[in-house]
């Protein structure tokens, strides 16, 4: 069952991100994305993390997805995709040098546990899906982010205040200086 | 075939049946909720509102499906097809999946059944259990849910490739996300109370009276949250005094306005599908859900809770029809004032206030 559902998800994931890559339009690239990231939470609930699928569904489809889609309706990107695509037609040789490094790197991720057996690659971790089906969720991924990760959570949560301040800060409105000659 | 795999199917089976009688009872209620809407408008406006249609009215919700049904069904020539059919679609399904986790009663079937010489167990995947999936994230999923609904309201506005539309869009998803915020911010001073995000837990804890006559709801334990949590509710819900999303003097019907027929049909739908969600979703956040005298009564706990679920319902959309036929709209820019410089800083006081407060007193 558990496999079954691995493989059409994970099907759904892998054939949506394509989409994303090979649409010509940004707005139907951004509405596969959209899919991709459900499918995604659809993956984490297979592995019994469903606090990690539901923020997942929250803030990368329920959020940021839509500035995103905000930006894209706004501008009207469509139109302008003709002289856009021509004038980064460079991208395309930057793009060939990006996937010559990432791919050796992904291949290596994947590889790993198929090269080497059970015990070299060291102790499962506390939380195997098994035992976090047993304690909730939520309570575990709390009491670990307040204890254990207390220092890289405090930092990311300044990251993001410093965020906040600056973009409050650049969008503030400019008082309007007196036009010259009045 | 194993014996445990017979307690599996009985319990599928079950699960199936409470589904499709929780559909078809849903989307009676949704009819319905339109008429009961226009006739209390109407007495609240001195007027008879729709009762010729059958006794008094009660044919109208049949008529005007049938109605929409006949109707031209348009698509408009410089729309983008694919975006303006998704648009309802996604719209209706998120208002009406929220449902999924909200419970409605106690326990609705006994746990063990003797049929046919064979005793059995109906306790898989909370079958017998009056909620469709108790989830130990509910909260969180609804308001996963609501987020999602945005995109219909986004894709129907770019959709229809009309300006009105386009701006109706954006102003219905720019008050669902700031007044999502507030909203699930209200939540937290629950959540921290209960110590749970099932909804069912949060329910079971507002068993039990204070002096033995006042009910252990949260709208008297948390007041604070309950006010913003009803404001934001209505914001994001789209109703009168926050209903933007059709402010006709400004842009003509908003993000509907190049829908007809069953389209518009189903915007309509899940408008009052979101309204009865709101509705659920007070009633189990701060009434007590289906809690009431006498829910464990031998016989009576079947289907008591259940009534105490609707009769509570329904007088929290009679409170949102009763609004909507007092209060004037509100302005726009005001909207997005009391959404980010109100409600959301109360909330987090109240996020503050209730820990202190929980420390002092223990819980209550």
């Amino acid at each position: 069952m558990e496999l079954f559902l691995f493989i059409v998800i994970g099907g759904i994931t892998l054939i949506s991100s394509f989409f994303v890559v090979f649409q010509r339009s940004p707005l139907y690239s951004a509405l596969f994305l959209i899919l991709t990231f459900l499918s995604m939470a659809g993956l984490y609930l297979v592995l019994g993390a469903e606090f990690v699928a539901i923020i997942q569904v929250i803030v990368y489809a329920g959020a940021v997805m839509v500035l995103f889609l905000f930006v894209i309706m706004l501008l009207n990107l469509d139109n302008e995709k003709r002289e856009w695509m021509t004038k980064h037609i460079q991208q395309k040789y930057f793009g060939v040098i990006v996937v010559a490094v990432l791919v050796p790197l992904i291949g290596l991720g994947i590889s790993t546990p198929l090269l080497y057996s059970k015990s070299q690659l060291g102790a499962p971790g506390t939380y195997s899906p098994q035992i976090a089906e047993q304690v909730s969720n939520t309570a575990a991924v709390a009491s670990l982010l307040f204890t254990d990760y207390i220092l890289p959570f405090e930092i990311t949560s300044v990251l993001l205040l410093v965020t906040m301040v600056g973009v409050v800060y650049l969008a503030r409105r400019v008082k309007k200086q007196s036009l010259p000659g009045k | 075939m194993p014996e445990s795999n017979l307690d599996l199917i009985a319990s599928v089976i079950l699960v199936l049946v409470k589904i499709g009688v929780f559909f078809a009872v849903f989307m009676l209620i949704l009819a319905y909720i339109t008429l009961v809407e226009r006739r209390f408008l109407g007495f609240f406006q001195e007027r008879y509102g729709p009762n010729r249609v059958g006794w008094q009215g009660l044919l109208q919700p049949i008529a005007d499906g049938i109605k929409m049904f006949m109707k031209e069904e348009i698509t408009v020539s410089g729309a983008n097809k694919a975006v303006y059919i998704l648009a309802p679609i996604v719209f209706v399904a998120a208002a009406l999946m929220t449902f999924v986790v909200i419970p409605f009663g106690d326990v609705i079937w006994p746990a063990t059944m003797e049929i046919g010489g064979r005793v059995y167990n109906f306790t898989l995947a909370n079958a017998n259990r009056g909620v469709i999936a108790d989830v130990n994230v509910a909260v969180l999923v609804i308001f996963a849910i609501s987020s999602i609904a945005i995109y219909g309201l986004i894709m129907a506005g770019w959709g229809s490739n009309n300006k009105y539309s386009l701006l109706g869009g954006v102003r219905a998803s720019a008050v669902m996300i700031s007044y999502e915020l507030a909203a699930a911010l209200a939540i937290i001073g629950i959540i921290m109370t209960t110590g749970s995000m099932s909804l069912m837990d949060i329910v079971i804890h507002q068993k039990g009276y204070w002096f033995g006559v006042i009910p252990k709801w949260f709208c008297f334990k948390q007041p604070l949250a309950f006010v913003l949590f009803l404001i934001a509710i209505f914001a994001e819900t789209g109703r009168t005094p926050f209903d933007f999303t059709e402010c006709e003097n400004e842009i003509v019907a908003g993000y509907q306005t190049e829908y007809s027929s069953m389209k518009f049909a189903l915007f309509y739908l899940a408008e009052y599908g979101h309204i009865l969600a709101a509705s659920a979703l007070m009633v189990t956040f701060f009434f007590g859900g289906w809690q009431g005298p006498f829910v464990d009564a031998p016989v009576l706990k079947y289907f008591l809770p259940i009534i105490y679920f609707c009769i509570k319902t329904s007088i929290v959309v009679f409170f949102f029809i009763w609004v909507r036929a007092t209060y004037p709209r509100f302005r726009y820019d005001l909207l997005m004032k009391l959404g980010w410089k109100f409600l959301l800083p109360a909330t987090l006081v109240n996020i503050l206030i209730t820990p202190v407060l929980m420390k002092i007193f223990g819980d209550l």
